[in-house]
């Protein structure tokens, strides 16, 4: 699934990064601790996060993940917003909990 | 120059996880016992133990700098210190300001009460100051330096509540004055495995909840004498003046 089709299906506000909005999705991993993402997350990943600080960029992009969904409308940080734009990797929001977004996440995906 | 014996991370009896039996008293005696010459205060997200330590510690020969062990919004912990009450007043305005009102639960997470020269209570936090700032760390960091205080991450080779843990590296331009690594590492051992952090100055400090562990680990700062300003100059590498970390 690509990124665009979460962001239609889920109703996502997309913060930043519209480029990545192409980006296929090859699965999802929900962590804050970013050394714990750095150290087990997949390429293609969607990262579901309550993190801002713009390292979180930094680790998707490092990372190579599809993009990033901001939990409980957190918002991200200014300069989190121009590296995504400049990484072209989407930093997406909602306003419901880790748990929820995840799970629904999991059943699009597996579908 | 002088070399003077630091641990610049001790705890007391208001930090909810310290010891009832970090009092002033028991610390400067602590600190007299394992040849500290300079202790750090630094509670959770709160200076209001500070004062009366540094007070006993001027009469006793420990020089004491007051500030706190502050919970970023990442949940990364940073030492924070100040030279003047004003600042130290100031900060704590701001700990006040920013930290959410969740009410401890003494039971579950410890008393937080302040004593005084005769282990009198002579204040109680409410709030939890084990929950974390609305702020994030650059913030933080910004306020401490507006405030013309050191800002220290802490245990940084930690694998919870440390900048490295919550934010899988340390951020090129956030502006530290010395990293701290704990009692389970040795400076090499820790850049061996984080060369990009090799031009830092790193501390070693205990983090004791208990008197016992004070100064179980420590960092010698060779300077003129004992002042905030001479602390700066050795973090900073100036005028011959340095630290020196195992």
């Amino acid at each position: 699934m690509k990124v665009s089709e979460l962001v239609e299906k889920l109703g996502l506000k997309v913060f930043s990064g519209k480029e990545g909005l192409d980006r296929e999705i090859e699965g999802g991993y929900t962590s804050d601790l970013l050394s714990d993402v750095m150290g087990h997350a997949d390429a293609g990943q969607l990262w579901i996060t309550l993190q801002t600080h713009k390292n979180v960029m930094a680790i998707a992009s490092l990372k190579d993940l599809s993009a990033i969904i901001l939990v409980k409308d957190f918002e991200p940080e200014t300069d989190c917003i121009a590296q995504s734009e400049e990484e072209g990797i989407a930093i997406l929001g909602t306003n419901e909990e880790a748990f929820e977004i995840s799970g629904k996440i999991y059943n699009l995906l597996n579908q | 120059m002088n070399q003077f014996r630091a641990d610049l991370h001790i705890h007391t009896v208001l930090s909810p996880c310290g010891d009832l039996e970090m009092s002033p008293t028991n610390i400067i005696r602590a600190a007299k016992n394992k040849q500290l010459d300079l202790i750090g205060i630094t509670d959770h997200n709160s200076t209001r133990q500070c004062a009366v330590i540094q007070e006993l510690g001027k009469r006793e020969g420990i020089f004491v700098l007051c500030g706190a062990e502050v919970t970023t919004k990442e949940e990364a912990h940073c030492l924070a210190f100040f030279e003047t009450d004003e600042a130290l007043n100031n900060f704590q305005e701001y700990l006040d300001t920013h930290l959410p009102d969740i009410k401890n639960d003494p039971d579950l997470f410890g008393y937080q009460v302040a004593v005084d020269e005769e282990d009198e209570i002579c204040y109680e936090e409410e709030r939890l100051l084990i929950s974390a700032l609305d702020q994030s760390i650059d913030k933080i960091e910004e306020k401490v330096h507006a405030l013309n205080g050191i800002f220290i991450p802490a245990h940084v080779n930690k694998g919870k509540n440390s900048i490295i843990s919550q934010l899988g590296f340390i951020p090129m331009d956030l502006k530290t004055d010395a990293l701290e690594i704990s009692k389970h590492v040795s400076k090499e051992g820790f850049l061996l495995k984080n060369k990009y952090l090799k031009s830092n100055v790193f501390i070693k400090s205990s983090d004791a909840h208990i008197p016992e562990l004070i100064g179980e680990v420590f960092t010698i700062f060779e300077m003129e004498a004992l002042s905030f300003a001479e602390v700066v100059k050795a973090l900073k590498g100036i005028d011959n003046r340095k630290v020196i970390t195992e």
